[in-house]
């Protein structure tokens, strides 16, 4: 009996919680620059897309149809794409959320909540003057990592993806 | 170039291999003339003649009592920019009676972005009744010429005769989203030492904007 309403209340559990990752929108989670850091350093065989984008970016907004397109077609190679968006957290609820709701976008997105810009820009990379969008791609086992500013040229974010893709063996 | 990524997309091999070469180059000349780094520290900056939403024609020399200026480079669509809009206010109440007013400078290209039209801008101006002058890069020259890439981007620059040195380049403060939340005020603390006739600290500083649209790009 006991059994029974045990495992009946856990299955019930694993499907709702289930059903509620499959019907939600996925929540954006609000990060610090710090854990940011902390993806980008992290020893990994697994390459890395960090995307920087926002909202209210309209050259932004017209390239991640690209970016969830590559997310899509790579979905089976170790690669993970990180949209970071750079809108306010205030504006997490009513900006951020129902753009990824409505573009139906399914990559993973963070909100990068670290307003002294000053502090962290060159951390991720030098060349990079502050504008967006901004993509960095890096593998760290490989030890490669490639910048881009402004909007991305399609073919040359492929051509250097394709040759960060980790092969099965690597670690 | 937008239209040529997407028929990239749709085309045979062939045509994507070739058509891929003209995006790259079309790219790269593009790139050239954004990522152009403009003005450094230190560097004589030229004068430039811009029509302000007065009516009048504007340049840097003709003011006399100008020590200096604060040049921001600024727009009315941009949320970062309307995010400053106060602070901006703030900095040429604060400093133009001392010799540094704001000139306030929207280098966008109009026709992307309805909300920085002239007509647009004179009505901004004139809501919040400015009390800088409100300028437009229409040949987008001097927004090239001080290395913009993005609004809100303020830039500092000291009288030396009929001369403009650089002094600032960078952004505002450390925190566009809260005034409130500001502990680095980055164009004042330059503006400062300016008067008190030292150097400046931090003198280059990044930070994060909308990315100024271009004519023809």
């Amino acid at each position: 009996m006991f059994l029974k309403r045990f495992f009946s209340t856990f299955f019930l559990t694993l499907y709702l919680s289930g059903f509620q990752l499959f019907s939600q929108p996925e929540k954006v989670v609000i990060v610090k620059f710090e854990d940011l850091q902390k993806m980008i350093n992290s020893s990994s065989d697994t390459t890395l897309v960090v995307h920087f984008w926002a909202t209210w970016c309209r050259p932004c907004v017209e390239e991640i149809p690209f970016f969830e397109k590559m997310n899509k077609e790579y979905s089976n190679q170790k690669i993970r794409f990180l949209m970071v968006s750079m809108d306010f957290p205030k504006d997490v609820q009513d900006k951020v959320a129902p753009f990824l709701e409505k573009n139906k976008i399914n990559s993973e997105v963070v909100l990068l909540d670290e307003p002294d810009y000053n502090a962290w820009i060159d951390d991720v990379d030098k060349d990079w003057s502050g504008t967006i969008p901004a993509t960095l791609i890096l593998n760290t086992t490989m030890r490669k990592r490639v910048f881009f500013e402004g909007q991305i040229n399609q073919e040359a974010f492929t051509k250097e993806l394709k040759a960060m893709i980790p092969t099965a063996g690597d670690n | 170039m937008k239209k040529a990524m997407k028929k990239i997309y749709l085309l045979g091999s062939v045509s994507v291999m070739l058509m891929g070469l003209v995006a790259v180059f079309a790219f790269k000349n593009t790139n050239e003339i954004i990522v152009d780094k403009g003005y450094a520290i230190g560097d004589v900056v030229t004068d430039f003649k811009l029509k302000s939403t007065t009516g009048k024609t504007v340049s840097m020399v003709e003011n006399r009592s100008a020590k200096g200026y604060i040049v921001i480079f600024t727009c009315n669509h941009c949320p970062f920019s309307k995010a400053y809009e106060s602070r901006i206010m703030a900095l040429d109440k604060k400093y133009a009676s001392q010799g540094y007013p704001v000139l306030a400078i929207n280098p966008n290209d109009p026709a992307a972005y309805e909300e920085d039209t002239f007509e647009n801008m004179q009505a901004v101006a004139k809501a919040k009744n400015y009390s800088f002058e409100y300028l437009q890069d229409e040949t987008q020259n001097v927004a090239r010429a001080f290395g913009a890439a993005r609004t809100p981007s303020a830039y500092v620059v000291k009288r030396e005769g009929d001369k403009f040195i650089m002094q600032y380049i960078g952004g505002i403060d450390d925190n566009t989203q809260d005034a409130n939340g500001v502990t680095k005020r980055y164009v004042e603390d330059a503006v400062n030492s300016l008067l008190a006739g030292k150097p400046v600290v931090a003198n280059v500083t990044k930070s994060v904007g909308c990315a100024i649209k271009w004519k023809g790009v």
